[in-house]
């Protein structure tokens, strides 16, 4: 009988949920918690970071990364840099290659379906070190993709040694300008601590490389995402479509891709978070080179901590990072928003403040409308 | 609902301290610790000690050479050695830097050792017979006029020349160059079809043997100030730009190797430079390849080397400092040195040892010769950066302004070792 009191239960439900929120505290709060203070203070990386020897210095790491000018400032803005280009280049394209694959396997008559699905979700399935050194051999400089593109004579770059940017190397094909001496009006202004010759590089040669291999693995996965959403497509309504007489394109423009705008919009916020954040293949194939070109913000922040020893500047990076992250995934929801489903909203919302805003005749009319249906 | 707020309000506040309280334990033990250990007394721990010792290996030979010396003194001393071999030394070092059990002893890269010991990391001691080491060692582990341990052993830069090419370039012994005219002369020879005459890796750690050569550093003597626009320094890669320009010296990436010793193996390089441990790769990996090691040849200021070293590093937060200390004496014997070297190829940093070794590896003199003249690594702190930047920027030497380079790098020096 005494468990029904209000008073036990909420006990015993703090009780069920405390596991919970001790392992959440333990492994994720206090140790975020921890980074921004380590990020605002001057810890050296001995002994613990909430001794007395550590002292708050405020802003000091984010002005060094943000306002100063020096090497601090410089290598992250180069690490923006290069990852502004690597999401530009990934995202659209693992979205458009995983969306077209899915929409290949969802043909009911294709032969070998469940073998395709597994062909192409299996590098998702592969650790990335793996793949990493196995792309390290293909993209060498006589490995295999240079000897095939040899068989058509083109004579293949040395991959993950080529800094050079590919707009600086477009620029140069189609004599914009000259590599070896950058026009002054492109070197002259520098914003950030970057000229704009810097800014507008393009990603090199080695970046294009891992952005290759990044989107040949990632792809499987949002392939499965896609399969799915493309599952819960009845087929009625594309048998409706074509009665009406939509040729393929027009059902996959105006029937496939409308049904799976809540799909893409997944995949397409994974990808920005999953790319904003690279890592691995820096750390494994290059470590930031050539001339760090490959640099990105989540390799210098290990590298400010571990190789530098600047614990607060590694802290600081991870949450600017972290502030991008959010503002861009936050931005970009607000782009692809149902334009149709927010103005309903919008007008519901409307409707509900004019009637909080002269409440009683409402509720009156309401409950005696009530009153009389009833 | 004010009632019901408060009552949720309740359990959080207690379950955020304690979560507060246990992360705030972590910190309790070591807070009172001081940087700079060297005005410290040791510490010893009372009765049996247990240490334990982190090792970057660089394979089964040296992890199974230091086991066996550090369980030889365990067992005469009477205390316990546990030998951990780190996958990622920096970062489980600053693991346990940070968590404030560090291992007691570790190896330690010169270029670290400023670094660390301004961080309060070390404890400052010197082994036996200290005078014995080789001076530049000695100088390569100084910061702040402490020593701060004990050279383990050490590397020097040579010139390996591949003997076939050698000699179907028509080149003998005669040749061998001594001076930077000759060694750019002979690569010139040596550089036909898809050969380059000499091949090394990017970066400071090569091409500052140019500068070395030439009588000029990165750094003052002091390591205060970048003299990155000296004359000297200037002289030193303008060497090798005009070379690498020319065609006669190459980078490894662009003859499609990761290292120079790679391009030499593949025999896209007729000449490297590297250290003693291309023996290891050579014979792993390129038995075939027949190779002569000279010494590097001497700049407009005499012979100039760069000299990589180890030591044995002593946790300012280890609580058998005494123990440690006693483990290195025993390490560092003339004797256990020459067994290291046969163990796992590395020089001994003692002299006492260096006829042995001379006599027992005639053919690694030229890399003995360098520890007579050779130069350590940049040693001061928070230069890890600014290294990096240099280096970044020398990959791209063949069309660089070096005096624009330069001055980039004395900025980013000036501003690091003023603070």
């Amino acid at each position: 009988m005494k468990s029904r009191d209000p008073q036990r239960q909420q006990g015993a439900g703090w009780l069920f949920v405390s596991p919970a929120i001790l392992v959440l505290g333990v492994f994720l709060v206090a140790p975020i918690g921890m980074a921004l203070w380590v990020s605002l203070s001057d810890w050296s990386g001995s002994g613990s970071p909430i001794s007395r020897d550590v002292n708050f210095i405020g802003t000091e790491n984010y002005n060094a990364l943000l306002a100063d000018p020096g090497l601090a400032r410089q290598d992250l803005m180069i690490s923006f840099r290069n990852t502004f280009y690597y999401v530009l280049g990934v995202v659209p394209l693992q979205t458009i290659l995983a969306l077209s694959l899915a929409v290949l396997l969802n043909n009911r008559f294709l032969k070998g379906r469940t073998f395709f699905r597994t062909a192409f979700y299996f590098p998702s399935v592969v650790s990335s070190v793996a793949i990493s050194l196995l792309f390290l051999f293909l993209f060498a400089g006589s490995g295999a993709i240079n000897n095939v593109l040899g068989w058509f004579g083109v004579n293949g770059p040395n991959w993950f040694q080529d800094s050079r940017g590919l707009i600086h190397i477009f620029g140069d094909a189609v004599g914009l300008w000259s590599l070896a001496s950058p026009p002054s009006w492109m070197t002259e202004p520098s914003v950030m601590g970057l000229s704009f010759w810097e800014w507008f590089s393009g990603p090199s040669v080695a970046l294009s490389a891992i952005m290759m291999q990044v989107i040949w693995t990632t792809a499987g996965t949002f392939m499965l995402l896609f399969l799915a959403g493309l599952q819960d497509l009845p087929v009625e309504v594309e048998e409706a479509a074509m009665v009406d007489g939509a040729n393929k394109w027009q059902r996959f423009m105006n029937v496939t891709v409308p049904h799976l705008r809540p799909t893409i919009l997944l995949v397409v916020t994974l990808g920005f978070i999953g790319t904003w954040q690279v890592f691995d293949q820096m750390y494994v194939m290059t470590q930031g080179g050539p001339a760090k070109t490959t640099l990105t913000p989540a390799y210098l922040s290990y590298q400010a901590a571990f190789t530098n020893g600047d614990w607060g500047q590694g802290a600081a990076i991870a949450f600017i990072l972290f502030a991008i992250i959010f503002i861009l995934t936050t931005t970009q929801r607000w782009l692809m928003r149902d334009k149709d489903a927010s103005a309903q909203k919008r007008a519901d919302r409307g409707v509900r403040r004019r009637q909080r805003r002269r409440p009683t005749p409402v509720i009156v009319e309401e409950t005696q409308r009530k009153a009389q249906s009833s | 609902m004010k009632n019901q707020k408060n009552r949720l309000a309740a359990p959080f506040a207690v379950g955020l301290a304690s979560i507060l309280a246990l992360t705030a334990c972590g910190g309790d033990g070591f807070e009172d610790q001081d940087a700079g250990g060297d005005a410290e007394e040791a510490t010893s721990a009372e009765g049996e000690a247990s240490l334990v010792m982190l090792i970057a290996s660089s394979g089964e030979a040296e992890t199974a050479a230091v086991e066996e010396a550090a369980a030889e003194w365990a067992e005469a001393s009477g205390n316990e050695v546990e030998v951990r071999v780190a996958a990622d030394m920096n970062q489980e070092l600053a693991q346990g830097f940070a968590g404030g059990n560090p291992p007691d002893i570790f190896y330690l890269d010169a270029a670290q050792v400023a670094q660390q010991a301004s961080d309060g990391n070390l404890h400052a001691y010197e082994a036996q017979d200290n005078e014995d080491y080789f001076p530049a060692l000695q100088e390569a582990f100084t910061y702040e006029d402490t020593q701060w341990c004990a050279p383990k052993d050490f590397s020097t830069l040579g010139l390996q020349i591949n003997t076939e090419k050698w000699e179907a370039a028509g080149l003998t012994d005669e040749d061998i160059p001594t001076t930077y005219e000759e060694l750019a002369e002979v690569a010139e020879t040596l550089t036909e079809g898809d050969t380059t005459g000499l091949v090394f890796s990017p970066g400071v750690d090569r091409v500052g043997a140019f500068v070395v050569g030439n009588g000029g550093w990165w750094l003052n003597e002091d390591a205060t100030e970048p003299t990155g626009t000296s004359e000297e320094v200037l002289a030193g890669l303008e060497y090798a730009k005009e070379n690498i320009a020319e065609g006669s010296f190459a980078y490894a990436g662009d003859v499609d190797a990761g290292w120079g010793g790679e391009a030499f193996g593949t025999e896209r390089a007729a000449m490297t430079i590297e250290g003693n441990w291309i023996r290891g790769a050579m014979s792993n990996d390129y038995p075939d390849v027949d190779y002569t090691v000279a010494e590097l040849p001497e700049g407009s200021a005499g012979p100039g080397t760069l000299l990589f070293s180890q030591c044995w590093g002593i946790a300012a937060d280890s609580e058998a400092q005494t123990q440690a200390v006693d483990l290195v004496n025993h390490l560092s014997t003339p004797e256990q040195q020459l067994e290291f070297a046969e163990a796992f190829g590395v020089m001994p940093s003692r002299q006492a040892a260096t006829e042995d070794y001379s006599s027992a590896f005639p053919e690694d003199a030229p890399f003995i010769a360098g520890g007579d003249y050779g130069r350590g690594p940049v040693n001061a702190p928070d230069m890890t950066q600014v290294v990096a930047d240099l280096n970044s920027q020398l990959e791209g030497i063949a069309t660089a302004d070096l005096q624009q380079m330069m001055e980039s790098f004395d900025s980013n020096a000036s501003a690091v070792l003023e603070q």
